[in-house]
């Protein structure tokens, strides 16, 4: 790794430090969704933050390299269509659209609640790659000086 | 009128818009067609009972008129000439104004009572949610059992937007390599 890139080795280490935690912490809302406050969009919002907090801090090349954009844009598409699916499923097994068909299980435990931790975890998923992913397209713009928008 | 009726109106309203804006040549025309088809996704949300949806479709359909002719119609399109009645239209806006003033105050008094609402339906939450839905957090099991059909239009418009920008700005940056 190039230390020209980014910014200085204080901020570097701190963000090696720090960022898996707050993805961490991102999961944790995410999938405590339908226990505690938060949920799919928080806690994919958490997530979209920590890895902008990785392309501040190292630049936009290193996080070409170490993450692969592709297959996020591919994530985000296929989580918004397992969403689809998962309401079609309902459909199929009982009698409404996006019906929650698992067994609701017992109040306050983490594997409650039927389909509604899955759909979190898909809008999770969601939220965080498209709001990374946009910050990460607008920061490869480069403008002409003349130009208006 | 059933409701199918009045979607099928609409839809084939927006069809004929989109059309339309692919087709004509003044680009402002394209835009404000654009801009009907729009609210035509945000009236038919208003028909299937997805009010939340509705707004953010319509807040949304706002922003990218704007955008839109901020981009695409030059500045000297349409020059705005300097008026020379402009006493007579600030009389003419204040006037307006006080109607819509007077109208709205009007309306006031027949809104319910402060912390009575008319629906009846967030009680029904309150009294019913975790046993239902099994969730221990209300919200999520509004968001995401009663009300999944909005959340699923949110995410829609989310993923929209998203795919919009990111073939926009791709398109961009590569030109200017």
């Amino acid at each position: 790794m190039d230390n020209k890139s980014g910014m200085t080795i204080i901020v570097k280490t701190i963000t090696r430090i720090t960022v898996p935690t707050i993805i961490l912490y991102g999961c944790y809302i995410i999938f405590h969704g339908h226990l505690t406050p938060g949920g799919g969009f928080a806690g994919g919002v958490i997530i979209a933050l920590a890895l902008l907090n990785v392309m501040i801090a190292f630049g936009r090349k290193f996080t070409n390299n170490w993450l692969n954009i592709n297959f996020l844009e591919k994530l985000e598409s296929i989580s918004a269509t397992l969403f689809l699916i998962l309401g079609i499923l309902g459909f199929l097994i009982s009698s409404a659209f996006l019906f929650n068909f698992i067994n609701h299980g017992e109040l306050f435990r983490l594997l409650s609640a039927g389909t509604i931790p899955v759909l979190n975890i898909i809008i999770g998923i969601e939220v965080a790659m498209s709001l990374f992913l946009v910050v990460w397209v607008l920061a490869g713009l480069k403008l002409d000086k003349g130009e208006e928008l | 009128m059933p409701i199918e009726t009045w979607l099928i109106f609409i839809l084939s309203f927006m069809i004929i818009g989109s059309i339309v804006a692919l087709e004509i040549k003044d680009i402002l025309s394209a835009v404000i067609a654009v801009g009907v088809v729009g609210l035509g996704v945000s009236i038919s949300f208003i028909f299937l009972q997805a009010p939340d949806l509705a707004i953010v479709q319509f807040l949304f359909e706002i922003f990218a008129l704007i955008i839109m002719v901020r981009a695409f119609v030059k500045k000297d399109y349409h020059q705005e000439e300097p008026s020379k009645a402009n006493k007579i239209l600030i009389g003419i806006t204040i006037i307006t104004l006080l109607a819509i003033l007077y109208f709205a105050a009007s309306v006031l008094n027949l809104l319910p009572q402060f912390g009575e609402p008319l629906m009846n339906t967030a009680q029904y939450y309150l009294n019913n949610g975790a046993a239902d839905t099994g969730a221990a957090n209300l919200v999520t099991s509004i968001i995401l059992d009663y009300r999944a059909y909005d959340t699923l239009g949110e995410i829609t418009v989310l993923f929209t937007a998203i795919l919009g920008a990111l073939t926009v700005l791709r398109i961009k940056s590569k030109s200017h390599r």
